[in-house]
C-alpha cells in the first residue's frame, strides 16, 4: 500500500500545468483531489513517475453563472458543489449527484474535475453531465477548446483530454422552470459506487413529454446515453404506462459489466426499473 | 478516606478506555517504534495452488535501502515445528503442517514465500516487489462438495483426501425419532465466507536483546499468554521464560487476533538473525488475503416433529471449510455450535456431524461467535420451515418448543445443562419493543395494495453458550490448554488498587467492568482502580480474551481475588481494633465492631498497616495482595429475542432493515452501556452478515473480495439503530450471576434478517434465501417465484 517511487511538482498555474505535462511526458500525471489516482498508486495498478498537482490552483474552484449557463471550476470540491447555492437555484441535478459520491471524506478531498477526467463509467457526475449535453473546457499546449460531453468520454477510463491537457471547468445549461430532473443511484452501501445510476433530464409540455435525456452510469465501458428510451418518449404522454414502455428500452445498446455487486442480466433489469422511476420523478418535480 | 457509598455495578460509569482513544493518545502496535527497526515485508503467493519453482531473492537486495531478503528454504532451518493447531479435534484429524513461510508448494492465495526486511516501509515494499518468485500452477480445489468427491483434485498430495476429520454427536434414539415422526422437516443453508476486517489490520514490533537472549514480541493480538507458549515452546524452540508478549491497544479483533502467525514467527527470527528490531504492520490489501477467514458452512439440517410443530428431534450435518491448513482453533470452530443446533427448544434425540474439509482458500478460524452464529442460522431458519408446513405462526412455534423456564439448570436437546432462562420473557419484551402489531398491520395494507416495497418480520429466539470454558469440558473435547482465568489484586500504600488480569481486551472495557467489580468489593473508588493486562511480564498467567469469557471467567477471578483481599484484611482489622474475626461486619471497603460501629477500619487503613507491617497479627505476612485462578463449572448461557422488520423493494431487490428490537438475557449486568454497546456492535456485524459481506473466489482461487470497496463491510449511514432492552436472569454457574454479550448479537441478529425477507416475500411464495441477501439475490428469488427466467 506504498505506492512506486515518482517524482512531484506542484503546477503554479494551469499554463505552468499543461508545460510540465510537455516536459516529462507520458509517464506524467495530473493529481488534484487524488480519490481516484492515489488508491490505484497504492495497489501499484497506477505508476506514473511524476505527479502534476494542480489541486492549490484555487483560481479552478469555484461555481458561477456564465449566461445561461453555469460553469463549475476543475478543483471544485465534491462537496462545494454539491452544496451551491446557484446549482441548487439553476442545476440541483449537479448538486445532487455530487452529493452522492463517495463518503463526506471523499467528498472535501475529490474534486469535481477530477472524477470527470478520470473517466470512470461507475461514477456519477460524467453520466449526468452526459444527460445535461455539458461542455467541458479544456487547455492545451495548442490553447483552449470546448469539448462536448458526448465527444469527450472515449471509453473505459478514456476521454478526449490529451497528454498535456488540463480540464480547466465544466459547463451545464441553467435548466427551466419546466424542466424536472432526476438522478437515481442504486448501490448496497453509500460509500459505493453505483451499480446502475440513471440520470433523467425531462422538459414537460402540455401532459406530455417534450423532451428527455437520459444518462446511464455503469451500463458499459463509458456513460451512455439510453437513445432508445429518449426516442420512445418524445412527444410521449407523461403518464405510468407510456413511461414504463419507455422505460423498456433502457439496456439497448449497453454492455453492462458484471461483478460481485451484480451479473450483467440483472444490471440490465435495473437499468429499466431505474429509468422508469428517474422519469416518474423528475416529471413530478 | 475515600470510600463509595453507592454500589457501582449495574451503573453506566463511563468507560475509562475512551479518553484516550477518543483523543488519538492511545498507542497501537503501529504507533511504536524502536531504534534501529526495520520494516519486514512478505511476498505473497499470487496463486491459489502452485508448485513453488523458485525464489529469487537478490533482486530484492539491490533495492535502496533493502538489507536482507530471504525465501522459505532460507528459513526452514529456523523452526522447531509449524504453526502449531490447539484443537485437534479427532484423534485420526488430518492436520498438514503450515510453516511461516512455504517452501515447496503454496496452498492459498497470499500465502508467504519469502520475506524482505529494509530501512523504510516503502523500500520493504519495493524490495517485496523485486523478488522474483516462479510457479507451476496446480488444479485448485475450490468447491467443499466437490472436495470430497472420490477422484477430487487434493490441496494437500499426500493426504490422499481433502477430508481432515469428522466429529459426531449424538444424544437419544434418533434415528427412532425421525422414523416415528409424522412431520420432518429437511433444510438445506449456506453460511457464505466471511472476512473479518478488524478496523486496525494485525500489526507488530519483534525485538530481541542478544546478550540476555531475550525476545519481546508487541502484537495486536487478543491471545498474548497463548501466543507466548505457542511461539516459544512449538515454532520457535526458545525457552518460554525468554519471550515476553505484550499486546497494547488493540483496534478490534473479532476473533481475527486469535492467532499465532506466520509474521510473529517471521519477525522474532529476524530480529535475531539482523540484531535489529523488525516491524511489520499489514495492510488491508494484505490482511484480506493473510488474516484467517470465517464460517464458511454447508448445513443440512432436520427437525422431526408432531402435527402441531412440537419439536422432537434434530439431525444436523455440516462441511465446514477449513481452508488450505488448521489454524489456531479452526478445525474447533464448528464443534461450538455443535451443542446448540436445537437453540433454545425441547425435544429428544439430538445428532450432529461436522466435517472439515481442505481448499485451496485462506484457512478459516474464529469469528465472533464462532460456531454459535452458523447453529442459530440453521434452527433459526428450520423453525420458521417447520411453521410454515404446520401452518403456524414463527411466534407460536417458538413459544410451544421453548424448553422449560427456570432459575436453575435445565438439560437441553444438545447435552448442555443451560444455567437459567425464561425465553417467553424476553420474547414478550421484544415484541412489545418492535412494535408487532404495528409492522403485522402495515404489511397486510401493503400487501392488499400491491406496494413495489414490501415488508415482513423475522425472528430469532437465541441461545448460545459462552464464557470459555471449564477446563475438563475443553479436554473431553480434545482442546490443548484450559479455560480458567486468573487475577492478581494489589492494594497499594495509600488505598489505590492494581489489578493485574489474565485476559486481554480489544475494545471490551474490561478496566472500566473490573473496576466496578472491585470498587464494590472493596469500596475503592473506580478512578482509583488500574486494571493491567496484556502484557506476559507483568499479568497473571491467563488464557486471554475470546468467546465471551473475559467477565464470566477473568471477572469471576477478579471478584475471588478481592475476597481474599478482604479475607486477609479481616485479619488485620480485628488486630487493629482487638476483637476477634467473627465480631466484625463488612461493607463495601469498611469492617465495624459488631454493636459499635464507630470502631472501623477501612480498606485503605489495613492496607497501609499491612505496608509498615509494624503491627500485624502472628502468621499474618506484610503487603495485602492476593490472586485467585478461576475455572468455571459450567459454560454460562446468555439468551434472547431478536425482532427484524425489513423492506424489501420487489423491483429491485434492495433490502433496508426498518426496525431491530433486540432484547437479550446476559444475567448480573456490570455496566449497562457497555453491555448495550456490545448488542448494538454486535447486531450490526450480524445485519452485515446477512446482507451484506460476503468473501468471493474466483474459479482460479483468487479473491475477488480484496478490498472494502468490495467486500461490503457496511458503514454507520447503512444500518438502523437498533432498539435494546434486557431481561436479567442471573446465571447460576458464578457467583457474580453474569453470562456474557460479546457475541450475543452476531449470533441472533442473521436469521432474524433474512427470516424478515422471507417473510416480506412469502406472499408471492418466496421460501428461501442465500446470504448474503443482496439486491440481485432478492431479485432473483423473487423472479423465480414468479416463475420468471431467472
Amino acid at each position: 500500500m506504498i505506492p512506486a517511487p515518482f517524482e512531484y511538482v506542484r503546477a503554479e498555474s494551469v499554463d505552468h500545468a499543461v508545460a510540465l505535462l510537455g516536459e516529462h511526458g507520458e509517464d506524467a500525471k495530473l493529481v488534484a483531489g487524488g480519490h481516484s489516482l492515489l488508491p490505484l498508486m497504492r495497489l501499484r495498478l497506477a505508476r506514473p513517475s511524476v505527479l502534476v498537482d494542480v489541486d492549490r490552483l484555487d483560481d479552478l474552484a469555484y461555481v458561477r453563472e456564465a449566461g445561461d449557463q453555469i460553469e463549475i471550476g476543475a478543483t471544485t470540491r465534491m462537496a462545494e458543489v454539491a452544496a451551491s447555492e446557484v446549482l441548487a437555484t439553476h442545476n440541483p441535478l449537479v448538486a445532487h449527484a455530487a452529493g452522492h459520491v463517495g463518503d463526506p471524506q471523499v467528498r472535501h478531498r475529490g474534486t469535481f474535475g477530477g472524477s470527470v477526467a478520470h473517466g470512470d463509467p461507475a461514477s456519477d457526475p460524467p453520466t449526468v453531465l452526459l444527460a445535461l449535453d455539458a461542455q467541458m473546457v479544456v487547455r492545451g499546449p495548442a490553447g483552449e477548446r470546448t469539448v462536448a460531453a458526448r465527444d469527450f468520454f472515449k471509453g473505459l477510463f478514456e476521454t478526449d483530454l490529451g497528454p498535456q491537457d488540463v480540464l480547466t471547468a465544466v459547463r451545464v445549461p441553467k435548466l427551466s422552470t419546466g424542466t424536472g430532473w432526476s438522478y437515481q443511484k442504486f448501490h448496497r452501501r453509500a460509500i459505493d459506487w453505483a451499480i446502475v445510476g440513471v440520470a433523467a433530464v425531462v422538459e414537460r409540455s402540455n401532459g406530455s413529454v417534450a423532451r428527455a435525456a437520459i444518462g446511464l452510469t455503469n451500463m458499459g465501458l463509458m456513460p451512455m446515453r439510453a437513445e432508445g428510451v429518449e426516442a420512445a418518449l418524445a412527444g410521449a404522454a407523461a403518464e405510468p404506462g407510456a413511461l414504463a414502455a419507455a422505460a423498456g428500452h433502457a439496456p439497448e445498446g449497453t454492455s453492462p459489466p458484471s461483478d460481485t455487486n451484480g451479473s450483467a442480466e440483472y444490471r440490465r433489469e435495473l437499468s429499466k426499473v431505474l429509468v422508469r422511476r428517474a422519469l416518474e420523478e423528475a416529471l413530478a418535480r | 478516606m475515600a470510600q463509595t457509598a453507592e454500589r457501582v455495578v449495574g451503573t453506566e460509569v463511563r468507560r475509562k478506555e475512551d479518553p484516550e482513544l477518543i483523543t488519538g493518545q492511545a498507542r497501537y502496535s503501529d504507533d511504536l517504534a524502536a531504534p534501529g527497526m526495520l520494516w519486514m515485508k512478505l511476498v505473497l503467493s499470487p496463486f491459489a495452488h502452485a508448485r513453488i519453482t523458485s525464489v529469487d531473492v537478490s533482486p530484492a537486495l539491490q533495492v535502496p535501502g533493502v538489507v536482507a531478503a530471504f525465501g522459505g528454504r532460507d528459513l526452514a532451518g529456523e523452526w522447531a515445528g509449524p504453526l502449531p493447531t490447539a484443537w485437534p479435534v479427532t484423534d485420526d484429524l488430518k492436520n498438514p503442517p503450515m510453516y511461516p513461510l512455504a517452501t515447496d508448494e503454496v496452498r492459498f492465495q497470499g500465502e508467504g514465500v519469502a520475506v524482505v526486511l529494509a530501512e523504510s516501509r516503502a523500500a520493504a515494499e519495493d524490495g517485496a516487489e523485486a523478488v522474483v518468485a516462479e510457479y507451476d500452477p496446480l488444479p485448485v480445489v475450490l468447491d467443499m462438495e466437490e472436495a470430497l468427491k472420490d477422484g477430487a483434485d487434493l490441496v494437500h498430495a499426500d493426504l490422499g483426501t481433502n477430508a481432515s476429520y469428522t466429529w459426531t454427536l449424538t444424544n437419544g434414539d434418533v434415528d427412532a425419532v425421525f422414523a416415528t415422526a409424522p412431520v420432518v422437516v429437511k433444510e438445506r443453508y449456506v453460511v457464505q465466507r466471511q472476512i473479518p476486517a478488524a478496523m486496525e489490520p494485525r500489526a507488530l514490533l519483534a525485538e530481541y536483546a542478544p546478550a540476555m537472549g531475550e525476545y519481546t514480541l508487541t502484537t495486536s493480538t487478543q491471545i498474548p499468554h497463548i501466543v507466548r507458549v505457542v511461539l516459544a515452546a512449538f515454532v520457535l524452540g526458545i525457552p518460554e521464560s525468554k519471550l515476553r508478549v505484550r499486546a497494547p491497544n488493540v483496534g478490534g479483533g473479532f476473533g481475527s487476533k486469535i492467532r499465532v502467525s506466520p509474521e510473529e514467527s517471521l519477525a522474532l527470527v529476524l530480529a535475531r538473525r539482523t540484531g535489529r528490531p523488525v516491524k511489520w504492520t499489514g495492510d488491508r490489501s494484505s490482511d484480506v488475503l493473510t488474516t484467517h477467514h470465517a464460517r464458511d458452512q454447508i448445513q443440512e439440517i432436520e427437525l422431526a416433529a408432531d402435527e402441531d410443530g412440537r419439536i422432537r428431534g434434530y439431525r444436523t450435518r455440516l462441511i465446514a471449510n477449513m481452508g488450505a491448513y488448521l489454524l489456531l482453533v479452526g478445525p474447533g470452530v464448528p464443534l461450538l455450535g455443535a451443542f446448540l443446533f436445537c437453540g433454545p427448544y425441547g425435544g429428544e434425540a439430538y445428532h450432529f456431524e461436522c466435517t472439515g474439509v481442505f481448499t485451496n482458500t485462506t484457512p478459516t478460524d474464529a469469528y465472533r461467535g464462532a460456531g454459535r452464529p452458523e447453529a442459530t442460522y440453521a434452527i433459526e431458519r428450520a423453525i420458521d420451515a417447520l411453521a410454515r408446513r404446520v401452518g403456524r405462526d414463527p411466534v407460536e412455534i417458538r413459544r410451544m418448543n421453548f424448553l422449560p423456564e427456570s432459575d436453575g439448570p435445565i438439560p437441553s436437546p444438545g447435552g448442555l445443562t443451560v444455567d437459567s432462562g425464561h425465553y417467553n420473557g424476553t420474547l414478550d419484551k421484544a415484541l412489545e419493543l418492535v412494535g408487532y402489531e404495528e409492522l403485522r398491520a402495515e404489511q397486510r395494507a401493503r400487501r392488499e395494495r400491491g406496494d413495489a416495497k414490501q415488508i415482513g418480520i423475522g425472528f430469532s429466539t437465541y441461545i448460545e453458550m459462552c464464557g470459555l470454558a471449564p477446563s475438563r469440558v475443553l479436554g473431553s473435547l480434545k482442546y490443548a490448554a484450559g479455560g480458567w482465568d486468573a487475577a492478581r489484586i494489589r492494594v497499594l500504600p495509600t488505598g489505590k488498587v492494581t489489578a493485574f488480569v489474565g485476559v486481554s481486551p480489544h475494545g471490551q472495557g474490561h478496566a472500566t467492568t473490573f473496576s466496578q467489580i472491585l470498587s464494590d468489593d472493596l469500596g475503592i473508588p473506580v478512578d482509583d482502580i488500574e486494571v493491567v493486562h496484556g502484557d506476559t511480564a507483568l499479568a497473571p498467567l491467563g488464557m486471554d480474551t475470546y468467546g465471551s469469557r473475559s467477565l464470566s471467567v477473568g471477572g469471576v477471578a477478579v471478584h475471588r481475588a478481592a475476597d481474599r483481599i478482604v479475607e486477609k484484611a479481616r485479619k488485620i482489622a480485628a488486630h487493629e481494633l482487638e476483637v476477634s474475626e467473627d465480631d466484625l461486619e463488612y461493607v463495601r471497603g469498611r469492617f465495624s465492631v459488631k454493636g459499635a460501629p464507630d470502631r472501623a477500619r477501612t480498606i485503605p487503613e489495613v492496607a497501609f498497616s499491612a505496608w509498615t507491617a509494624h503491627n500485624l497479627p502472628e502468621g499474618v505476612e506484610p503487603e495485602l495482595d492476593a490472586s485467585a485462578v478461576y475455572d468455571p463449572e459450567n459454560f454460562v448461557y446468555p439468551y434472547g429475542a431478536h425482532i427484524c422488520a425489513v423492506e424489501v423493494d420487489t423491483e429491485t431487490g434492495q433490502v433496508d432493515v426498518l426496525r431491530y428490537a433486540a432484547v437479550d438475557d446476559v444475567g448480573t449486568i456490570i455496566n449497562p452501556q457497555i453491555v448495550d454497546g456490545q448488542v448494538a456492535g454486535g447486531v450490526i456485524q450480524g445485519i452485515a452478515e446477512a446482507l451484506f459481506e460476503e468473501a468471493v473466489y474466483d474459479e482460479n482461487g483468487d479473491l475477488l473480495t480484496s478490498s472494502l470497496t468490495n467486500y461490503e463491510v457496511p458503514a454507520a449511514s447503512d444500518v438502523p439503530s437498533i432498539r435494546i432492552d434486557k431481561t436479567v436472569t442471573p446465571s447460576t454457574t458464578n457467583e457474580l450471576g453474569v453470562k456474557g454479550v460479546g457475541e450475543t448479537g452476531t449470533i441472533a441478529s442473521p436469521p432474524a434478517v433474512i427470516n424478515a425477507v422471507v417473510d416480506a416475500l412469502s406472499h408471492l411464495g418466496v421460501t428461501e434465501m442465500a446470504r448474503p441477501a443482496t439486491p440481485e439475490r432478492v431479485w432473483r428469488a423473487i423472479q423465480q417465484a414468479k416463475g420468471g427466467a431467472a
